[in-house]
């Protein structure tokens, strides 16, 4: 079967103005070396979309480009189409900078800058110059990242001394400040326990009513907790014995998980579940 | 397990008699570091006491009205070190002024993608050669060359703004702002060094971070890199200030020892530094003895310097 075949099972649910982003056969490179082949997939509003895979696949890489932060790395290519609404994010006239505020990102390791918590938040919105009210943005966005009961009174006190949990939900308030319309997430819970990561799954859930996520995550359950939607990507060797990422399968979660049409996906979620 | 404890124990013991001759350098070793420490403590001491030992008639004579006096007469034998400690101040405070925008550009620029590796190799090269250059060289090479060669330039701005009081005298051959300049250029590889490295070392985490925010390079810089690296920019700083509060040869020959504090950067001035290189010579009783109370008084201002290194640092540490 073709790897790259379009998700025919969940037209229902895309329409085209349903569609965030539109991922159109790319390809992305470094080097000459190709990290990523084909790939095919739309992401409806609204919707938490998760990329699983096992390690190697091109998951971050492909992320990276959703808010075109691999054009920090030099010798990153990108072939193909990816738009976001209709546009082309690597259209020339489009501004990079424009396109992270827009598509916001959480990273694995949680990165607060070495500011006070308050200023973590404001941060992005400063940048943008905004006008408005910013204790209530900063309330906002703590509320909205389920994180202001525990910090509202050390507001001043340095983002570097929250607890790992703590840290990671600043970064998605400080996120959530810029009024993303779309959410990247790599990894976010990885390095955090499993209460903090059900903290912020349960975020995810209140988050998608607001915005789109996109979450790399290597933890099957996690994956069948939060997502709507569940791409799974393998990497497969070349001829030449380099290996590329390519995407398997991409449909609803509860096909993925309990019927996935491909032998791949069932061996690599089912491996997971034991 | 009862029968492996004793083998254990008989190769504990056979090694120790084994690596006995190892176990004696040890020793040595342990023992020419103590000597190492306790002398390098001993002659700070010494150094130390001495400076006061001599100076202790000059302070008895002119206590803390050394500090604010401005005359220095052998033949009267009435000596105040003001216009030095002002010199040595505004000589430190105006080659900072050229050389930490400078240096922490030049170490951002060399950090931040902005030059190709090709070309950042060689400028963080020559900034090695710059800090490798003995002063006395800069010395030489700002009086027959720097100096002369901006001396133009400052005299039209003296023309045009002569009414500042900063620069309101015609510049002549030696003057504070021209060696402030060299000074400037001496500290600079300090800076950049120092500078550079905390750039480097910061995580590039920190970095994604502020560009997946929308920042541009500049925002990512100015308000996320350089506020994070700040200890280390402070101290290469400090350390920079050290040197300049210190350094003696290069200002000796440029600063143009004239014992007056003057508001002008353009007229000839003198350092705390500069006067003892001058007058170590000839010095002997209270003129001597008044060369050590300066002495002195340049061993504090660099203690100071460093210790609100420290501080200032350890500041900004808390806040990471
Ligand atoms: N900055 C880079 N420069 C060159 N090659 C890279 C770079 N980042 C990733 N790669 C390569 O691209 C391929 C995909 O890497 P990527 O990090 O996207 O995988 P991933 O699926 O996110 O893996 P993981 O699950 O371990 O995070 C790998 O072969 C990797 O070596
Ligand atoms: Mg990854």
């Amino acid at each position: 079967m073709n790897p790259s075949t379009r998700p025919s099972s969940t037209s229902d649910t895309l329409t085209n103005d349903n569609i965030v982003i539109r991922t159109e056969n790319v390809s992305i490179f470094y080097g000459a070396f190709q990290a990523v082949r084909n790939v095919f997939l739309d992401v409806p509003k609204h919707n938490v979309v998760a990329l699983i895979g096992p390690s190697g696949c091109g998951k971050s890489t492909l992320l990276r480009c959703y808010n075109r932060l691999n054009d920090l790395i030099p010798g990153a290519r990108v072939e193909g189409k990816i738009s976001y609404q209709g546009v082309d994010l690597y259209d020339p006239k489009i501004d990079p900078v424009e396109v992270r505020r827009r598509i916001g990102m959480v990273f694995q390791k949680a990165n607060p800058f070495p500011k006070s918590i308050y200023e973590n938040v404001a941060f992005g919105a400063r940048i943008n110059g905004f006008k408005g009210n910013m204790d209530e943005l900063v309330e906002r966005s703590l509320r909205g990242a389920a994180l202001w009961d525990e910090v509202k009174d050390k507001l001043k006190e340095s983002g570097l001394s929250l607890s790992g949990g703590q840290q990671q939900r600043l970064c998605i308030a400080r996120t959530i400040a810029i009024e993303p319309e779309v959410i990247l997430m790599d990894e976010p819970c990885s390095a955090l326990d499993p209460i903090s990561t059900l903290r912020v799954e349960d975020l995810m859930h209140e988050l998608k009513k607001r915005f789109t996520i996109i979450i790399v995550t290597h933890n099957m359950q996690q994956a069948s907790r939060v997502a709507d939607m569940t791409a799974f990507f393998n990497a497969e060797a070349t001829e030449g014995g380099s290996r590329f990422g390519y995407l398997v399968e991409y449909d609803k979660t509860y096909n993925i998980f309990n019927s996935p049409k491909q032998q791949a996906t069932q061996d690599y979620v089912s491996g997971r579940f034991g | 397990m009862t029968s492996i404890s004793p083998g254990s124990e008989e190769t504990l013991i056979d090694s120790s008699i084994k690596f006995q001759p190892e176990r004696l350098i040890n020793q040595i070793f342990r023992w020419v570091t103590i000597v190492m420490a306790v002398s390098v403590g001993v002659i700070l001491l010494w150094i130390t006491y001495s400076l006061l030992q001599i100076a202790l008639p000059a302070i008895q004579a002119f206590g803390l009205g050394f500090l604010t006096n401005s005359t220095w007469n052998p033949v009267e034998e009435i000596y105040g070190t003001f216009p030095q400690i002002y010199g040595t101040i505004l000589s430190a405070f105006l080659a900072l002024l050229f050389a930490v925008p400078l240096g922490v550009g030049v170490a951002v620029f060399l950090t931040e993608n902005f030059l190709p590796p090709k070309v950042v190799t060689p400028i963080a090269f020559i900034m090695e050669l710059l800090a490798a250059i003995p002063s006395v060289v800069y010395g030489l090479w700002g009086i027959f060359v720097f100096l002369p060669a901006i001396r133009p330039a400052l005299q039209v701005i003296n023309k045009a703004f002569g009414w500042i009081p900063f620069f309101s005298t015609v510049p002549g051959g030696r003057h504070l702002f021209g060696a402030s300049l060299v000074l400037a250029i001496m500290i600079l590889p300090t800076i950049v060094a120092i500078s550079r490295d905390t750039m480097t070392s910061l995580p590039p985490q920190l970095r994604q971070g502020a560009y997946g925010l929308g920042a541009t390079r500049w925002e990512t810089i100015t308000r996320v890199l350089v506020p994070a690296g700040l200890s280390g920019i402070i101290g290469s700083v400090m350390l920079a200030l050290g040197r300049a509060v210190g350094e003696t040869m290069a200002l000796a020959m440029l600063v143009g020892n004239a014992n007056k504090a003057n508001i002008s950067w353009f007229s000839p001035a003198s350092t705390i530094a500069s006067l003892i290189a001058n007058q170590f010579g000839e010095a002997s009783g209270l003129q001597k003895s008044s060369l050590f109370y300066g002495a002195l008084i340049l061993m504090i201002l660099t203690l100071l310097v460093n210790i609100l290194a420290q501080m200032i640092v350890g500041r900004f540490q808390q806040v990471e």
